[in-house]
Parts: C-alpha cells; sequence; structure tokens
C-alpha cells in the first residue's frame, strides 16, 4: 500500500541510529517506478520545506489525510508557527494521521504510528490538587508512623532561654511552630531573662502546648561569653522545674534562634538515658562576605558540626567540638559586634535525656549521674550538660552515631537599637495566612554538580523547578512564619537572613 | 506418670505455639494476602507437579554466545540465562524425557549486543530455527507434537516477533516455527500479534542484591508524590516525539514540568533506589515496547506503580491482581493524570501499599541467584504447571505435520 511505503521510506531515513543502519534484512533491493515516483515527490517536498522554513510534507498529510475530527496535536519546536494544542475534552477516538490500517490489530484500540503530544490547555498545578496530594501524604506518613515509628511515646519536654528583643518574635516562632508539629506530647518550659512579659506569654500563648513560663531575676548581659553562661543557669532553672514538678519524658533544649529537623524528635525517643547529637554551626558572618572561606573544601562538611564521635563499631569514642581557633580575633564580643557569633565548644542544644534522670529520688537512678542539688548556689559555668555526668562514656549516640546532623545552631540578632514596627508583623501575617506548607525549619538543600534542584525536609519535598545557583534567594513559608534565606555553599543549609514569624 | 507425660506434652505444643506466634509478631508491616484469580498461587510449589527435559545443545547456542560477551548476565534480558541456570539445577528437572512434561531448549537469542549493549535481533530468527532443526532430528519429541510440549525463553522487546521496532515485529509476526510452542516472554499487549495465547509473561530481570543494598529505613516517611527518571523524548530515534512511547511520555513531560507534586527529570541520580523509596506512586510508562523494569523497582521498593501503557498485560497476570495493587492510567488521560492520582481515596492508597509489601510480591518479580522459593523462576514454573495436563490434540498422529517450515522471510531461512 503505497501509504504504508512512504511510511516506510520516511521512517528509514528518521531513524539515523546505530541500530537502524544495521537493518538490512528484510530490505528489497532494487527501485520500482512507485519508489522513484515517491522518491521524487520526497525531495520536491523537500526543497519546498527548506525555501518555506518548516514541514510542508507535515501539512499535506494533515490536509490530505487526516479525518474530519478536530484533533490537532501540539508539536515540540515550534515548526509550524502557531502551536496548536489539542483539546483534552475529545470523547471521540483519538489521532490520528500516519496510522496506516493495515497496522491496526483487530479488536485492539492501540494504534501504531506517530501519536499526537496531549497538552490540556492549562498545564500548570492546580492549588486543590496540590493540597489533596498533601493530605494523602500527610496520611500516608501517619500510618507510617503508626507502623514503624516509635511504639510508645515519651513527652518531650522542651526547654527554652529567651529574651526580650527585636528578632525574639522571628525566632521563637519557629521554635513554637517545629513544636506545634511534633507529633508527640510537648512541654514547653520558657524561661525568661528579665522578668515573665507580656510580649513573651502573648507570643507563646498561641502555640496551644502546655507551656510553664518562668521569669529568671537576671538581665541579659552584653557580651556574648557572659550570655552564654546565663543561658546556662536558665537552663538548670528549667531543669530544677523538671524534678520539682516531677515531669516525665525526654527533655531537650530547643534555643529560641536554634532551627530543629522533625527527624530530631523522632530520633530522641529512642534515648534511654542521656544521648547525643550532631549539631550543625552556622556561623553567620555578619555582613562581609566571609563565605569565600568555605569554598575551598569540598571533602569535609564545609561547616562546623559538634557532637558525638563514633569508631567503626558505632561506639563513642570521644567528641567533635567547636574549634574556635579560626576566628580567633574575629568572633563577636559584645552583642552589637558585626563579626561571627561563636558558640561554646559542645552546646547544650546537642544533648537529649531521660527526664527521670533529675527526679529527687528515684531507686535506679544511674550512679554516673550527680544530683542536681549538687549545684544549687555553686556559681561556676556549667558549660554543658556533661558536667552533670561521673562517666561521659554513657552518652549514647544518636543520628546514625552522629552522621546525620539533625538540628542547626545559629546566633542572628537584630540591632538593640532597631524597632521592628509591630504593625509589619500583622500584615505580613495577613499575607501568608494561606500558605499551607509544612514548616521548612530545617532544610537540606538538594543539589547535584552545584546546581540546586530542590529543599527538602524530613518529611515534606518541595522542588525547585528552574534550577537555582549559590547566592539565589529563597523564600520559604510554613503554616505560619514565612523565612527568606540565601543559597548558600553548603551542601545541608541554607543561610537564614531574615525570618519573619507571622501572628497568627 | 501419666499425668506428667500429658503435662510434658501440653507444655511443648503451648511452647511450639507461643514460638510460632513470637516469629510472627516481627516487625514486619501487616500485609494483605494477595489473592490472584486463582486463588493464593503465589506461594504454590511447583516441585512434583511437573518434570522438565533441558536439551544439551551444542555451547554454540547458549555457553560460546555468553563467553563472547558477559554483559548479557546484567542487562535486563538475562532472564534467559538464569532461568537455563535454574532449570539445570532445579528438582523439576529430569534426565528421562519420556516422563517430561515440558521440554526447554537453551538457546539465548537476545545475547548479540551492541556496544551500547543494545541487543540486536537480526541473527535470533536464524539462530532459533537452527536450534529447531537441531531437536527436531536428534529427539523425537519436537516432532511429536511440533512443539506444543515444548517452551521457550524470549525475553525481548516484541517476545518472538524478534525485531525491537514495532511495526517491523508486526510484519514479522512470531516466528512460524513457534505457532505451537508455550513462550515465556516480557512483552504483553492485549490484542498483539507478538503475544500468542497461552503465554507466559514474566518480569524483566533486575539485579536483586543491587536493589537490596540501597534499602532505607521503613520508617522514613514517604515525602515525594510522584516520581519518575527516565527519557520523555528519545532524541536519536524519534527527534520530535510522537512516536516513542505513543507520545505518552512528552504528554507526561509537558504537562506536569512545572508541577511541584512529579519529580520527574532525566537526570540519573545515585539515590535513584532510595528516591524510590521515598515516593508514594512511581510513575511506570511504556517505551519504546510496553514493559519496563520500573515496575520491578516499584514492587520491590514498596512505591504505586502507576502504568501508562494501553492494554498492557503485566507479568504473572493470573496470578497477581495488578488492578488492585497498581494504577491504571489509559494514555489518552495523562494530562489530568495529576487529578487522577489526587482522587483516590487514602484507604484505597494504604491497602495498595499494604499488598505491596507482601514479601511473597516482592519475591515473586525476581530473578535471585541462587533460587529462591516464590520467585519469578517459580511463578514461571506454576504458570507451566497450570497448563497441564496437556490436551490430547497435542498429541500430533504419526506422520501429521501442521507447521511450515519454510514460512517467513527469505532471510530467516538461512542457517546459522
Amino acid at each position: 500500500m503505497k501509504l504504508s511505503a512512504w511510511q516506510q521510506s520516511y521512517l528509514n531515513r528518521r531513524s539515523n541510529s546505530f541500530r537502524g543502519q544495521l537493518d538490512t534484512s528484510g530490505e528489497s533491493a532494487g527501485m520500482s517506478p512507485l519508489t522513484t515516483f515517491w522518491f521524487l515527490l520526497h525531495s520536491a517536498f523537500c526543497l519546498i520545506s527548506v525555501v518555506l522554513g518548516f514541514r510542508f510534507s507535515r501539512l499535506v498529510f494533515l490536509f490530505f489525510f487526516s479525518a474530519a475530527s478536530t484533533n490537532f496535536s501540539a508539536f515540540r519546536g515550534g515548526e509550524i508557527s502557531a502551536p496548536l494544542v489539542m483539546h483534552s475534552s475529545l470523547a471521540t477516538n483519538p489521532i490520528k494521521t500516519i496510522a496506516s490500517p493495515a497496522n491496526q490489530t483487530g479488536g485492539s484500540r492501540v494504534l501504531v504510528g506517530r501519536h499526537g503530544i496531549r497538552v490540556r490547555p492549562w498545564p500548570h498545578p492546580n492549588p486543590e490538587e496540590v493540597m489533596k496530594a498533601h493530605r494523602i501524604i500527610e496520611r500516608v506518613q501517619r500510618e507510617q508512623r503508626a507502623l514503624f515509628g516509635v511504639k510508645k511515646a515519651k513527652t518531650i519536654v522542651a526547654v527554652t532561654p529567651t529574651h526580650v528583643r527585636t528578632f525574639q518574635k522571628l525566632h521563637l516562632s519557629g521554635v513554637m511552630h517545629s513544636l506545634m508539629l511534633v507529633p508527640y506530647d510537648v512541654i514547653w518550659i520558657v524561661v525568661e531573662a528579665g522578668r515573665v512579659t507580656n510580649e513573651t506569654a502573648s507570643i507563646i500563648a498561641k502555640s496551644g502546648l502546655r507551656t510553664i513560663h518562668v521569669g529568671f531575676n537576671h538581665r541579659m548581659p552584653i557580651s556574648w561569653d557572659d550570655r552564654h553562661k546565663l543561658e546556662a543557669q536558665m537552663r538548670l532553672r528549667a531543669l530544677r522545674i523538671v524534678r520539682k514538678e516531677r515531669l516525665d519524658g525526654i527533655v531537650m533544649f530547643a534555643d529560641d534562634s536554634n532551627m530543629h529537623s522533625m527527624e530530631l524528635f523522632d530520633e530522641i525517643q529512642s534515648v534511654k538515658w542521656i544521648g547525643a547529637v550532631s549539631v550543625g554551626i552556622l556561623v553567620h558572618s555578619g555582613g562581609t562576605e566571609e563565605s569565600s572561606s568555605f569554598q575551598g573544601e569540598e571533602e569535609t562538611p564545609p561547616f562546623p558540626v559538634q557532637g558525638p564521635a563514633c569508631n567503626a563499631t558505632n561506639n563513642l569514642v570521644g567528641w567533635h567540638t567547636f574549634n574556635s581557633l579560626r576566628y580567633a580575633g574575629k568572633s563577636a564580643v559584645y552583642i552589637d559586634d558585626p563579626a561571627p557569633v561563636l558558640p561554646r565548644k559542645l552546646e547544650w542544644a546537642g544533648f537529649v535525656f531521660n527526664s527521670r534522670l533529675l527526679w529527687r529520688d528515684l531507686d535506679d537512678r544511674p550512679q554516673w549521674i550527680k544530683d542536681l542539688e549538687v549545684l544549687d548556689g555553686v556559681d561556676e559555668d556549667i558549660e554543658s550538660p556533661l558536667s552533670l555526668l561521673r562517666d561521659t562514656s554513657v552518652v549514647e549516640p544518636l543520628g546514625s552515631c552522629g552522621r546525620h546532623v539533625l538540628l542547626w545552631w545559629l546566633r542572628v540578632e537584630a540591632r538593640t537599637d532597631s524597632k521592628f514596627p509591630a504593625r509589619l508583623l500583622e500584615l505580613m501575617s495577613r499575607l501568608f495566612k494561606h500558605c499551607t506548607m509544612d514548616p521548612l525549619v530545617l532544610w537540606r538543600v538538594v543539589h547535584k554538580d552545584g546546581v540546586w534542584l530542590g529543599i527538602e525536609t524530613y518529611n515534606t519535598s518541595y522542588l525547585l523547578k528552574p534550577e537555582m545557583d549559590t547566592g539565589f534567594w529563597v523564600m520559604v513559608w510554613s503554616r505560619s512564619s514565612f523565612g527568606l534565606g540565601k543559597l548558600d555553599g553548603m551542601e545541608g543549609g541554607v543561610v537564614v537572613y531574615f525570618m519573619v514569624a507571622l501572628g497568627d | 506418670m501419666d499425668f506428667w507425660k500429658v503435662g510434658l506434652l501440653c507444655l511443648l505444643w503451648a511452647a511450639s505455639v507461643l514460638a510460632i506466634g513470637a516469629v510472627e509478631l516481627g516487625r514486619h508491616q501487616p500485609t494483605e494476602r494477595i489473592s490472584g484469580s486463582a486463588g493464593d498461587v503465589l506461594e504454590d510449589d511447583p516441585v512434583g507437579r511437573l518434570k522438565v527435559f533441558v536439551y544439551e545443545l551444542p555451547s554454540k547456542y547458549n555457553k560460546k554466545i555468553l563467553q563472547k560477551d558477559p554483559r548479557c548476565l546484567t542487562h535486563m534480558f538475562a532472564a534467559e540465562i538464569f532461568m537455563h541456570r535454574f532449570l539445570l539445577s532445579s528438582p523439576v528437572r529430569t534426565l528421562n524425557p519420556e516422563e517430561a512434561d515440558w521440554f526447554y531448549t537453551p538457546v539465548y537469542t537476545t545475547c548479540d549486543l551492541t556496544p551500547n549493549g543494545l541487543p540486536l535481533p537480526f541473527k535470533s530468527p536464524r539462530m532459533m530455527r537452527s536450534a529447531i532443526q537441531l531437536i527436531s532430528s536428534n529427539w523425537p519429541y519436537w516432532n511429536r507434537t511440533e512443539g506444543a510440549d515444548h517452551f521457550f525463553v524470549t525475553p525481548h522487546d516484541f517476545g518472538a516477533c524478534f525485531h525491537y521496532q514495532e511495526e517491523k515485529a508486526i510484519e514479522r509476526g512470531i516466528l512460524p516455527l513457534l505457532q505451537r510452542a508455550t513462550l515465556v516472554q516480557t512483552f504483553g499487549q492485549r490484542n498483539h500479534v507478538c503475544l500468542k495465547e497461552g503465554s507466559i509473561t514474566i518480569p524483566p530481570y533486575a539485579p536483586p542484591q543491587k536493589m537490596h543494598a540501597h534499602l532505607i529505613p521503613e520508617k522514613t516517611p514517604r515525602s515525594i508524590f510522584v516520581y519518575f527518571r527516565g527519557l520523555f523524548y528519545d532524541v536519536g530515534n524519534d527527534p520530535e516525539g510522537g512516536y516513542y512511547a505513543r507520545g505518552a511520555r512528552a504528554a507526561v513531560w509537558e504537562n506536569f514540568k512545572d508541577n511541584p507534586l512529579f519529580d520527574i527529570s532525566t537526570e540519573h541520580p545515585t539515590t535513584y533506589y532510595e528516591d524510590m523509596q521515598r515516593a508514594v506512586f512511581c510513575l511506570c510508562p511504556l517505551g519504546w515496547a510496553p514493559w519496563s523494569p520500573r515496575l520491578v523497582e516499584a514492587v520491590i521498593f514498596g512505591c504505586i506503580p502507576v502504568i501508562i501503557a494501553d492494554d498492557i498485560v503485566l507479568p504473572f497476570a493470573d496470578a497477581i491482581p495488578w488492578e488492585e495493587i497498581g494504577v491504571f492510567v489509559d494514555e489518552k488521560d495523562v494530562p489530568q493524570l495529576d487529578t487522577i492520582l489526587t482522587s483516590i481515596p487514602p484507604e484505597v492508597i494504604l491497602r495498595k501499599q499494604r499488598l505491596l509489601a507482601n514479601p511473597s510480591m516482592k519475591q515473586a518479580m525476581l530473578f535471585p541467584q541462587p533460587a529462591q522459593p516464590g520467585d519469578a523462576f517459580h511463578q514461571v514454573l506454576n504458570g507451566l504447571a497450570r497448563k497441564l495436563p496437556h490436551d490430547r490434540r497435542v498429541f500430533l498422529k504419526p506422520g501429521e505435520k501442521v507447521l511450515n517450515w519454510t514460512a517467513g522471510p527469505v532471510g530467516d531461512l538461512k542457517p546459522w
């Protein structure tokens, strides 16, 4: 049939792959008059196409051989001037033009040959579908948690030292939203430097969690060193509350400017007495482009990580601590210094323990924990919870023996003389009220060969569709906070430049 | 004394029952039993239900070909080689052909590879024909039934049509000499020339150790909605699109390339297997042929397969209820794929995941070395056993001839 002969020669010409060239079996040799005629017609079409600039033959085909139905297809590459889009509302049989009847097998509705590429009129995501999909994902994850997660979930007791300042609402809301999303019970102990204030109380009241809000009778000092010491004292105050109230659960330290992964809360459920996690330290450079020091290092993580160090058999052998020598002389001493703020050797945030360790008379309390009363009234600097232990080898390393970084430490504060207009926050909260993605309080940036492809947290994936590069600003939002961060050359982190916490 | 004996027996019985209970309370996800159309047939044991005789062909049909190109052991057509090895050492093998129910001819027709690793099917018809001539002249069993109790493994793109281009394959049709034999192939499409009635569809070969090496903890939350990695346009063979995959893959790309729910691209990430385990749905669209190893990967990793291939016949379709496990989308409905997937009720999705988690389901898709109970080898044997006993008409009267030995393209008749 002449149609199939045309199609055959056409296809043979088109398939220019290695396989096609070897296709010699079954090919008849010699040119019949019919073949010569088609060859000439074909070359005529080619010449016309060269002149016109598009595939003339295709138009002829469409014109002569297409059915009466109004089916069109979208051609890639703009070969025909106006792209023709197929309407998705057709009920009749599909296509079309080049399928030769000889190929149609009895009863089958599948035709061999060229088919159109169906594109619907508005090929973009529908927000309702996206929401439905998120609900499905949520349901699937809930089922996974029920099947593979912890069977007897313990309460999380979160300890947060805070004080009133410009960025307090930002940071505290971030922590608050992470805690609100934790699928377990949470008791939130907020210790405020100075005295209990209405501002702090109004922020934490919106959490819906059980909160214990106490004041601490010292004002926040102006040097970072003293601040670290005071924060340690405030945490001890919270631990005394745990002891007094005999709160049962797992104590973790959620500093208000830290960022926590949802995976952290799942991981700490497995702690028996005291555990340690790896903390990534994001040292903010304070305005000058200090990130050049990170670009050369590709093998080691380009940011410091504090946490347990394990040997090959996953036993704790030591600690990765923060090395402040690199920043000697360049770190901030006072709170408004435009220099990086450094953490201490081991931050409190990297430790979690069973609250029963603090209870007053517990029969099976291990021998290696000092009683909290020993520290009452003592003025020395408690650098990390390790000082509470007589024997530090009992610490359980969590997060695949410290290989997963589950939370991020960062100290970013506005200048003390700055004022953040309260109205602005209300305005933004109204703008972003309907953004309903899961909080991206910790994000791992997925990239390949330096090209950013997406952002994902432990239980959400959000893809950045156009490829973005280092230096791009990323806007991320959660149920009620909105953040602006910059993609930095760090696998596994985004440096947050500022984050606006919304009301609600 | 008697009382103590009875008491001890009771104690032993109780201990055994409790022990069994303790084993079952492992950390497995609750799974659902897969009831195929013929009952719970995935766990049937074929040993004792059939006997297979393996012809001893000269090594030029099998071993020498493999020696020339050991890549045949790892590509997706490796099932023909592993089936041979399995049968040689299987309890269903018999050395006495008089008592055999089925006869197997080990000829590796899909092992002539290009430098890129793609098999060339041009010599396969001649190789097969030469093998059949050999067995029909050296043993009487072929002529007894003209091959109706013989089976062959033809895992290439369009099975025994021996071509990779669909039109050519349809033109050639199934090799005339195989008209009465049972074909074990990966290709399956209803009402297609290249799918013979009574064929057994098998999954393509996927390396089990490689997949099991990439398992991640089951508690990792599934956060990707739809996942796909592969080509959308085959620019080498079909530059404008519309031919490759009947335009279905291109339609997926054009409609969903900027949709955040669809993690689709042509990249080759090193975390491909891990990402599948973090996805809820995995697309398995047709390519040049309707079947794809993605189906096997999706089943192993617990990702619900979304099959976009009209009229496809999936592996072991008489034993596995694929409609309950996967989602079937017509090629014409691809632009509405997001609506289709998001409108599936969550209970149905959870049920599909439970069915996928069933270990016998995962085992049935694999070709492990050495063979394990319930794996794809055993499912093939189960399928062959289900076809027994042979119909009386299978056995021909002496001198009766059904097959036409000179049919087919002239090129096929040349000796190999």
